[in-house]
């Protein structure tokens, strides 16, 4: 395939195309307006992975908390001022003996509202057939080697449910405030491909 | 709201049938057996709602968890290791 030249006119692709045509019909019913959609598209930028690892922290650090963030995820986020609409929460639980970890194969669903907008490879295709078929293989390519001993939970997304992985704290992290610990949690992490980062010197 | 069948803990199996439309039950797990882990609550019926039409009454949402070594024979990980998913009632069945 050809090498697109930057800064050269690309024509638009299917979809890009199917979008516009249907933004301007939006905004020319006056269904619309041009900055409503401008300002629902930087609502969607401004959700970041900051979210998720908040809320992880603040599990780490109250154990009540963390119950009722295992009970019934949505509301335990409401508790901490995340506004998550339409967003039916189950948040898993990594142990010792349990590693869980997110996949969606019908499509791409994802708790966005958390972590914002997705990392392509959670929308591939290899990564959704194959976490579901060979989770362990995956997971050691992501650089995360599970002993057998630990029992893999693979969450396959498939309706109205959005899940999070709740990671273990790191060792080494006693005492330490909700902001720093925060600063740990990665979004893979919370997607379950990783595990957080370590306490090193310049965490 | 439908009533939910089924109690958790108890042995459920996906029905294996393949129904044209938008439907949420992947085909890898079509006929398998697995336990009910929890109930979701119930959701307007997603094939229904695919076709403009309100999905009502809602159906009531289980999640099962399946044994990878019954649902891939070959699975190369250790018996415990598991896989849980979405799946409405109108798709199970008692085993």
């Amino acid at each position: 395939m050809a090498k697109p030249e930057l800064g050269k006119y690309q024509p638009l692709s299917y979809f890009q195309l199917m979008e516009v045509s249907l933004r301007e019909l939006l905004v020319e019913k006056g269904l619309l307006t041009e900055q409503q959609i401008q300002a629902e598209v930087e609502n969607m930028r401004g959700r970041t992975p900051e979210r998720g690892a908040k809320v992880v922290a603040h599990a780490w650090v109250d154990p009540a908390y963390k119950k009722r963030l295992l009970e019934n995820g949505t509301k335990a986020c409401e508790e901490l001022g995340l506004d998550v609409p339409a967003l039916k929460l189950v948040v898993v639980e990594n142990t010792p003996q349990v590693h869980n970890v997110i996949v969606c194969t019908l499509c791409s669903c994802y708790p966005r509202m958390l972590l914002g907008i997705p990392p392509d490879w959670y929308k591939s295709r290899a990564y959704r057939s194959r976490m579901v078929r060979e989770p362990r293989g995956v997971l050691a390519e992501f650089g995360l080697q599970l002993k057998d001993e630990v029992q893999v939970r693979v969450h396959d997304s498939t309706a109205d449910m959005r899940y999070l992985v709740l990671p273990m704290r790191p060792a080494g992290t006693e005492g330490w405030s909700e902001e720093r610990l925060a600063a740990l949690v990665t979004r893979d992490s919370m997607i379950g491909v990783s595990v957080p980062k370590s306490p090193g010197k310049n965490a | 709201m439908g009533e939910a069948k089924y109690k958790v803990g108890e042995k459920v199996r996906v029905m294996k049938a393949y129904p044209p439309g938008h439907i949420r039950t992947p085909f890898y797990i079509r006929g398998h057996t697995g336990t009910v882990e929890r109930i979701c609550g119930a959701f307007p019926n997603p094939e229904e709602l695919a076709q403009m039409r309100d999905g009502l009454p809602a159906q009531p949402l289980y999640r099962v968890r399946f044994r990878q070594k019954d649902v891939w024979p070959d699975y190369q990980g250790p018996e415990a290791d598991v896989v849980e998913i979405e799946i409405y009632q109108h798709w199970l069945e008692p085993t």
